[in-house]
């Protein structure tokens, strides 16, 4: 097998590490995830419940549909509380690394964040900044490279969708200052 | 004959320089979308949509199935040269596609992979042209028994055929049926399950969760690999490519089962990856020698592609015919259906012929065009991989926002985007499947709605759904499926112990 023609190598500078110790085990996720999804359905439930889930003249009630549902979703993951516990093989296994989770989390924070910049600023600030500030902070680029690109991008969008397209966007008071 | 007339009908909608325009900026977007790692069919097209919404129905299916076939196209490409399956559908085509590549025949694997899955799409297409016209008008005598019968049967042979644990299988369609209740009951008018929140009122829209849903959970599993790629660059001469086409009649049995085993999962919930495998799987077993698989063997790139093309073609028909998606993907297409006005189901076919027709026109076009396209610019696209992913994830999740806010114009909508983002990455993680749950929102309430108006026809008698033949035979059915995996147990149990008193 010749390895000669390689001729495209993008290399990963921040990879996670192979060794890196297990946060949680998935075993422990799934039986808190349904353990969510068990008091979410008993509080939907108990809400179709209340809204009439039983049968009158003209047929079943508005909440009948969705309360049995309830039923089988609680049901569903009152099994799945109980595999997750009883399977020792699972609890073992790792569900994310402490240098995945720390990946995870750097994408994460900045869309929570980009998220909080939209509401306030308009989504345009917003994408300048989570672009520009996620290649410099993440991906090690070239600060101007970073800056140019978000740039470009977020005009890119701007052009297609507010003005090409006419669907509007969120907006805040930088856009104002132009007189969008 | 009639469908022959109206699918030429269908291409002279789209002979216009406007949709030709649309069709060939959606190939493109798509394979953009199918060679990025972390995006794939259904987050492209989820992602998309919203360049469509002020489109007319024609120009923005056209559209948006072109995206999906380039993403079909664009996932044989990064499998082949880097070893990276782009979908999960093209993990069966790096098996043979990227040893071919190391011994230098990147090229012929590739014009494999394409002509394969244009063949795959074809029959597919074919299929479509003369079934679904015949299923829709079947489907016209249908009432609300025989629809809730029907998705009852979906939902059953997902439970009863998925590959995942079964109460995982449950706990994704229940909860999807659950959201899909909030907000405002079509029948009484009544609120539901909103707790007094005036932004639970219009209920939890179905692409906002698809978008957070592949979207944005994609974007932070990928961060969580290695995201380093070494692959082999190719560029298609035509010399090659006719090398391929000379040799593919020897390969029609290969070609026609992969499709035949394509169509048949693409119009049953099975889906694309459970095609791609079996494809692959049966090629290896009829083969003279099974050990030569796995080490370069063209065979091994034609078999599941033209079977994952022809399953992601055909999964379309339910879709057109009775308003009910084969896949993930089509479940979206079938959102934008409702986002542009039109409501899907067997009427589609009488009420907007130049609809359905131009965009069965446009998948043979667009299969075209795509293939054309794809052997001429695969060196471009296997550049974009150069690109890193600290540029492309951010403008991923931009792309997810704008499409999540742009549904109704809501800021709530995009933090409902976020929190189905982490939904979607934890349950990917624990492994309940993302595709009921995506099914099931966007049935839940015509699934609902036939329900209740066969109870309100019946006077709330369960027994309407064995009162014909028709709807009994799926009901039952249904039921069958359901209990698929005990009844499969039974049955083979039964022939063991004939076998053993023997």
């Amino acid at each position: 097998m010749s390895q000669t023609d390689l001729e495209i190598v993008v290399d990963d500078p921040t990879a996670p590490e192979d060794d890196s110790p297990s946060v949680v085990s998935s075993g422990s996720v799934e039986s808190v995830v349904c353990l969510l999804l068990l008091a979410l359905a008993a509080m939907l439930g108990y809400d179709n419940w209340r809204t009439g889930a039983s049968w009158d003249a003209t047929g079943p009630e508005p909440g009948y549909f969705p309360f049995y549902l309830s039923v089988i979703l609680g049901g569903g993951s009152l099994y799945g509380l109980i595999a997750a516990l009883l399977s020792r093989r699972k609890s073992a296994e790792t569900f994310v690394t402490r240098a995945q989770a720390y990946r995870v989390l750097a994408v994460f924070v900045p869309t929570l964040l980009f998220c909080l910049v939209t509401q306030f600023l308009g989504l345009y600030v917003g994408s300048f900044l989570l672009i520009a500030g996620f290649m410099r902070a993440i991906g090690k680029i070239a600060l101007w490279k970073s800056l140019l690109t978000a740039l470009v991008f977020t005009a890119i969008m701007f052009a297609t969708f507010d003005v090409a397209f006419d669907v509007i966007m969120p907006k805040g008071p930088l856009e104002a200052a132009f007189g969008y | 004959m009639e469908a022959l007339g109206l699918l030429l009908h269908g291409f002279a909608v789209l002979l216009t320089w406007k949709i030709l325009v649309l069709m060939m900026a959606g190939l493109v977007l798509g394979i953009f979308v199918g060679v990025l790692p972390g995006l794939g069919g259904p987050n492209g097209v989820a992602i998309l949509l919203p360049l469509t919404f002020t489109m007319d129905p024609t120009s923005a299916i056209v559209m948006l199935s072109c995206i999906y076939w380039g993403a079909l196209f664009g996932g044989a490409i990064t499998s082949i040269l880097f070893n990276i399956p782009g979908e999960a559908w093209s993990v069966a085509t790096t098996f043979d596609g990227y040893p071919m590549a190391q011994q230098g025949r990147a090229a012929e694997a590739l014009t494999a992979a394409f002509t394969s899955s244009f063949i795959g799409s074809l029959v597919a297409v074919l299929l479509i042209t003369f079934l679904a016209p015949m299923i829709s008008s079947f489907a016209l005598k249908f009432g609300p028994p025989e629809f809730f019968a029907v998705y009852l049967l979906t939902f059953c042979s997902f439970v009863g055929l998925g590959r995942e644990s079964r109460h995982k299988i449950v706990i994704s369609m229940s909860l999807g049926l659950l959201l899909a209740g909030v907000g405002m009951d079509t029948v009484s008018g009544q609120l539901r399950m909103t707790f007094g929140s005036a932004e639970l009122l219009r209920g939890i829209n179905f692409l906002v969760a698809v978008i957070g849903l592949f979207g944005i959970s994609e974007i932070l599993l990928t961060m969580e690999e290695r995201l380093a790629l070494r692959g082999h660059a190719a560029s298609i001469s035509l010399r090659v490519v006719l090398g391929v086409w000379k040799d593919l009649p020897k390969y029609w049995v290969t070609l026609l089962r992969s499709s035949f085993i394509g169509c048949w999962l693409g119009i049953t919930p099975g889906g694309a990856i459970a095609a791609s495998f079996m494809g692959y799987n049966l090629a290896k077993r009829f083969a003279k020698d099974p050990e030569t698989f796995g080490k370069g063997r063209i065979e091994g790139v034609f078999a599941p592609e033209t079977a994952a093309h022809a399953s992601g073609t055909s999964a379309l028909l339910p879709m057109l015919a009775l308003g009910i998606p084969g896949s993930g993907t089509a479940a979206i297409l079938l959102g934008g259906l409702m986002v542009w006005g039109l409501n899907p189901g067997p009427l589609l076919f009488v009420e907007h012929k130049d609809f359905v027709w131009g965009l069965i026109a446009s998948m043979y076009l667009g299969n075209v065009v795509g293939l054309v396209l794809v052997l001429t610019t695969v060196p471009i696209f296997a550049s974009i991989l150069r690109v890193p992913f600290a540029a492309v994830a951010p403008m991923i999740v931009v792309s997810c926002a704008i499409g999540a806010y742009a549904i109704q114009n809501a800021m709530f909508d995009i933090w409902l985007m976020l929190g189905f983002g982490v939904v979607g990455y934890v349950f990917k993680k624990v492994g309940i499947p993302l595709a009921p749950f995506t099914l099931a929102l966007v049935l839940g309430n015509r699934a609902e709605d036939a329900f209740r108006l066969s109870m309100i026809g019946s006077g709330g008698d369960l027994k309407v759904f064995w009162s014909n033949g028709l709807v009994g035979s799926i009901t039952t059915l249904a039921v069958l499926l359901l209990f698929w995996p005990a009844i499969d147990g039974l049955l083979a149990r039964i022939v063991w112990t004939r076998r053993a008193s023997r």
